[in-house]
């Protein structure tokens, strides 16, 4: 049984039922599993998340067909509160996901779990391991509105991480941090990953979605157009043309490509690059 | 005397907290920079110094021979336009066009003049099939083109664009990449904060690394990225072209591709 199961949904937004943001979608994704999902903006990757998440159409009114389960129960009939327990869903935009009431960043970590009414010492000592965890040690006190872009960000995803759900829908949790904050946040997400929890995550930093993802799930006009490891997705030349970015490595590759030459294997990391590379310099 | 001076400036937050802490550099008309640096290193704040949104605790900004202590932030805008990091704290009109023509209607510009450099600005942003949307309704990458927009269609000397790499796809990059090459062709001063090292090497020469409040180089892209104590202290992984010359043994040639090609037997 899948964790996340998607059968043939298609979806469209309330007044623009002639252009469908989200069609034919099958999807399984397996409990434990890493999944990005890329594509140009617009092909429907947020849908997706919205999607899954039962937002849309239970909040996203719309034009809704096909089913969504969630460890192998149909999302329609479940109340979107109830799925809070099992999913966890960290919005694009970190200024939206913030509670609007904690006036400081540790009881914006402590919001969700005191609305599940857990014991004062349990939720004392889960924020704290998150905020160990995220390494939010110097912000605790601080204002969540008066924190930097990148600053909410990493609250607003330790918020949902705290929560502890088997199941993570991540949206472009990095759009919005330096590269170090980015490194820590995948580092963050991986141990999630370890912990078993299945994630599902739309990023645009192709060098870590390469190194982090079991599958990548690729998405052009609201439909899936590709699914399958990092290597096969990058390496396919329709990646690029239909408007996602590369990894570096795999952009530099194509560039001396155009230039007569070859690569016996598409390469995703600096290593796999200057290993291919290096045995032809001319010296 | 260029046309952006910063002389040791200082930004102290009313509660005490110091956001910049002794920054100076110039620059030239026409010239074009990249700021880079973790979150928190003061890159924001330092650009809202050279645009008079924030005016310096100590030391001075001079805009176009001005300081801008010397006149209203107003005053200083028209000299300096500034696209902020999240499109919403900036956006207001209920139309992208009645956004991007709203600075020119405080200028009193008129109609026919404004609709044109409104339309102008937005064929450059690749916006003109969302002017009549609620720019509310636009996906937020979208969003910040309409930001851009309203700063073009002022037509200010500077334009300082904060991350408007954050969160686009290939399209959204290589259309600000447009932008950048567009305004840089009329002869603009163009700043832009980013946190994208490969579009930084693809785009922007000159290099500013922030860290902890202050400068910590500001100098050439070749040198900045080859610079390990440098992208250590910033915190900062140099973008893969300089990885791969370093390590390819190319360490003092410019990043770009051309120059593994050169070197490759077939």
């Amino acid at each position: 049984m899948g964790a996340v199961t998607l059968e043939n949904v298609s979806f469209a937004y309330e007044g623009a039922e002639e252009a469908k943001v989200l069609q034919g979608i099958d999807l399984d994704i397996r409990p434990g599993e890493f999944v990005s999902i890329i594509g140009a903006n617009g092909s429907g990757k947020t849908t997706l998340c919205n999607a899954i998440r039962g937002f849309a159409p239970k909040f996203f009114k719309g034009e809704f067909a096909g089913r969504v389960l969630i460890n192998g129960r149909d999302i329609a009939d479940e109340e979107i509160g109830e799925l809070a327990k099992e999913i966890g869903f960290v919005f694009q935009n970190p200024f939206t996901q913030m509670s609007g009431t904690a006036r400081t960043v540790y009881d914006e970590l402590a919001f969700g779990l005191g609305n599940l009414g857990l014991p004062r010492d349990e939720i004392i000592a889960r924020v704290d391991e998150m905020v160990q965890l995220a390494r939010l040690q110097d912000l605790v006190d601080r204002n969540p509105f008066q924190l930097s872009g990148g600053q909410q960000q990493r609250v607003a995803l330790s918020s949902i991480l705290v929560m502890a759900q088997d199941i993570l829908v991540i949206d472009e949790p990095t759009s919005q941090l330096d590269p170090q904050s980015t490194d820590d946040v995948f580092e963050l997400i991986e141990r999630m990953k370890g912990q078993g929890r299945t994630i599902v995550l739309v990023e645009h930093k192709m060098e870590h979605v390469a190194a982090f993802s079991d599958r990548v799930v690729l998405m052009d006009a609201g439909r899936i157009v590709d699914v399958g490891t990092p290597r096969e997705i990058f390496a396919n030349p329709r990646t690029a043309a239909i408007g996602t970015r590369l990894p570096q490595a795999l952009t530099i590759a194509r560039q001396l490509e155009q230039v007569g030459i070859r690569f016996e294997v598409s390469p995703l990391t600096t290593d796999e690059l200057v290993g291919q590379l290096e045995p032809r310099m001319v010296r | 005397m260029a046309f952006i001076e910063l002389e040791d400036v200082v930004f102290s937050y009313p509660n005490g907290v110091t956001a910049v802490d002794g920054v100076s550099f110039s620059v030239e008309e026409g010239e074009s920079v990249a700021i880079v640096g973790q979150n928190g290193a003061g890159k924001t704040t330092t650009v809202k110094m050279i645009n008079g949104l924030l005016r310096p605790s100590s030391g001075r900004a001079v805009v176009n021979g001005i300081a801008t202590t010397d006149r209203t932030a107003a005053a200083t805008a028209r000299d300096v336009g500034y696209v902020f990091q999240n499109p919403d704290d900036q956006i207001f009109n209920s139309t992208a066009f009645a956004e991007i023509e709203y600075g020119l209607k405080r200028q009193k510009i008129d109609a026919d003049a404004a609709r044109q450099r409104v339309e102008a600005a937005a064929e450059i942003c690749g916006i003109r099939a969302d002017l009549e949307t609620n720019p509310y309704d636009l996906p937020l990458s979208i969003r910040k083109f309409v930001t851009i927009a309203s700063v073009i269609a002022a037509d200010t000397k500077v334009v300082i664009l904060d991350e408007p790499t954050a969160g686009q796809d290939l399209v959204g990059l290589n259309r600000i990449a447009g932008i950048i090459g567009h305004l840089q062709q009329q002869g603009k001063i163009v700043i832009t904060i980013t946190h994208d090292m490969e579009f930084v090497a693809e785009h922007f020469q000159r290099v500013i690394v922030m860290a902890n409040k202050r400068v910590v180089v500001d100098d050439l892209q070749g040198s900045v990225f080859r610079n390990p104590d440098v992208m250590r202290e910033a915190r900062l992984t140099p973008p893969v072209i300089a990885q791969a010359l370093d390590r390819l043994g190319l360490d003092d040639v410019p990043l770009h591709v051309e120059e593994i090609a050169k070197r490759l037997a077939g």
